[in-house]
């Protein structure tokens, strides 16, 4: 009944794969998608930490950090970017977003 | 032993079960809500694994900034959810299909790991058994990823600059402060001195 490295990689691969299925399942609506990707990206963190808890090595928690400041700028960004689309759009549909489809 | 198995069972299945709702609630309000229930419960899995500060920063940075954002923005936009909700089933399949296979690997190299042998040996920073989490996180990341820690900065900087001119709009009908106009006022634009003769009020000359 000790939990070890393992179940620790277990709960990510499961948050990675719900992360992968929220995306399919909401092709339409852009906020979950980014959420979605929110999740793929805890999933992510939950692999480093748990591999530098298990050797003993603390740059896989520098990396977690970097990859949470990387997530934080990409949540900013992702949504300054729908706002805008929403603004000049009036809608926030996935389908709609084929300007540049050449 | 059997109390930290039971935590880590609480956690686990609280952190899966709040990302299932998050892709799969209706209410984009309750998505964001649910999503940082599922940095919280991650961010008790990572107070377990004796990673405290990276858990502080979890609740810090996710909670209040970045759920926080989502929400803004969700509340923001008026847009009819139901609508976008709609035909979601017709994927389920395929997104069924494909979220299967991920699983189905990622746990057969869960199942199957071992550590290189080479890997021991290969550790530069060790965690010391004495010295808490972040004075050994702040030993290593002010020195030796000095660089990584100021990209992190210029990436911030960046996104927050982005953000900014992204979504700041000049409207037409408000009236904005001219400085230099106001600070090249002088008395001789500003004022007018006038000479007004008892009983004539200022009358038509002026």
């Amino acid at each position: 009944m000790t939990i070890g490295l393992g179940h620790y990689l277990s709960v990510a691969a499961i948050l990675f794969t719900l992360g992968i299925f929220g995306i399919f399942l909401n092709r339409k609506n852009v906020i979950i998608i980014l959420m979605s990707i929110e999740l793929i990206l805890l999933a992510v963190n939950i692999n480093l930490v748990a591999f530098s808890s298990h050797l003993g090595d603390i740059v896989g928690q520098i990396y977690a950090l970097l990859v949470l400041t990387v997530a934080a700028a990409e949540a900013a960004i992702g949504l300054a970017i729908l706002v805008v689309y929403y603004r000049n759009r009036g809608s926030i549909a996935v389908e709609d977003i084929n300007l540049m489809k050449g | 032993m059997i109390v930290v198995a039971l935590f880590f069972y609480l956690f686990a299945g609280l952190c899966v079960a709040s990302a299932f709702m998050v892709i799969a609630a209706k209410n984009p309000v309750h998505s964001v809500l649910y999503l940082i229930l599922t940095f919280v419960n991650a961010a008790g899995l990572f107070v377990m694994l004796g990673a405290e500060f990276l858990a502080m920063i979890l609740i810090v940075v996710y909670v209040g900034a970045v759920a926080v954002l989502f929400l803004f923005v969700v509340m923001m936009l008026d847009v009819d959810f139901a609508e976008l909700k709609q035909g979601a089933l017709q994927y389920l399949p395929i997104g069924m299909l494909i979220g299967g296979i991920f699983l189905a690997e990622l746990l057969l190299v869960v199942g199957a790991w071992v550590i290189g042998p080479g890997v021991p040996q290969a550790i530069t920073a060790p965690i010391a058994a004495k010295t808490s989490n972040i004075e050994v996180i702040g030993l290593v990341l002010y020195t030796r990823y000095a660089y990584f820690f100021e990209a992190a900065g210029m990436i911030l900087l960046v996104a927050m600059v982005g953000a900014i001119v992204l979504t700041l709009q000049h409207r037409v009908r408000v009236r904005r402060q001219n400085i230099p106009e106001q600070i090249a006022r002088t008395p001789k634009t500003a004022m007018e001195v006038v000479k007004v003769r008892s009983g004539q009020g200022l009358g038509s000359n002026l």
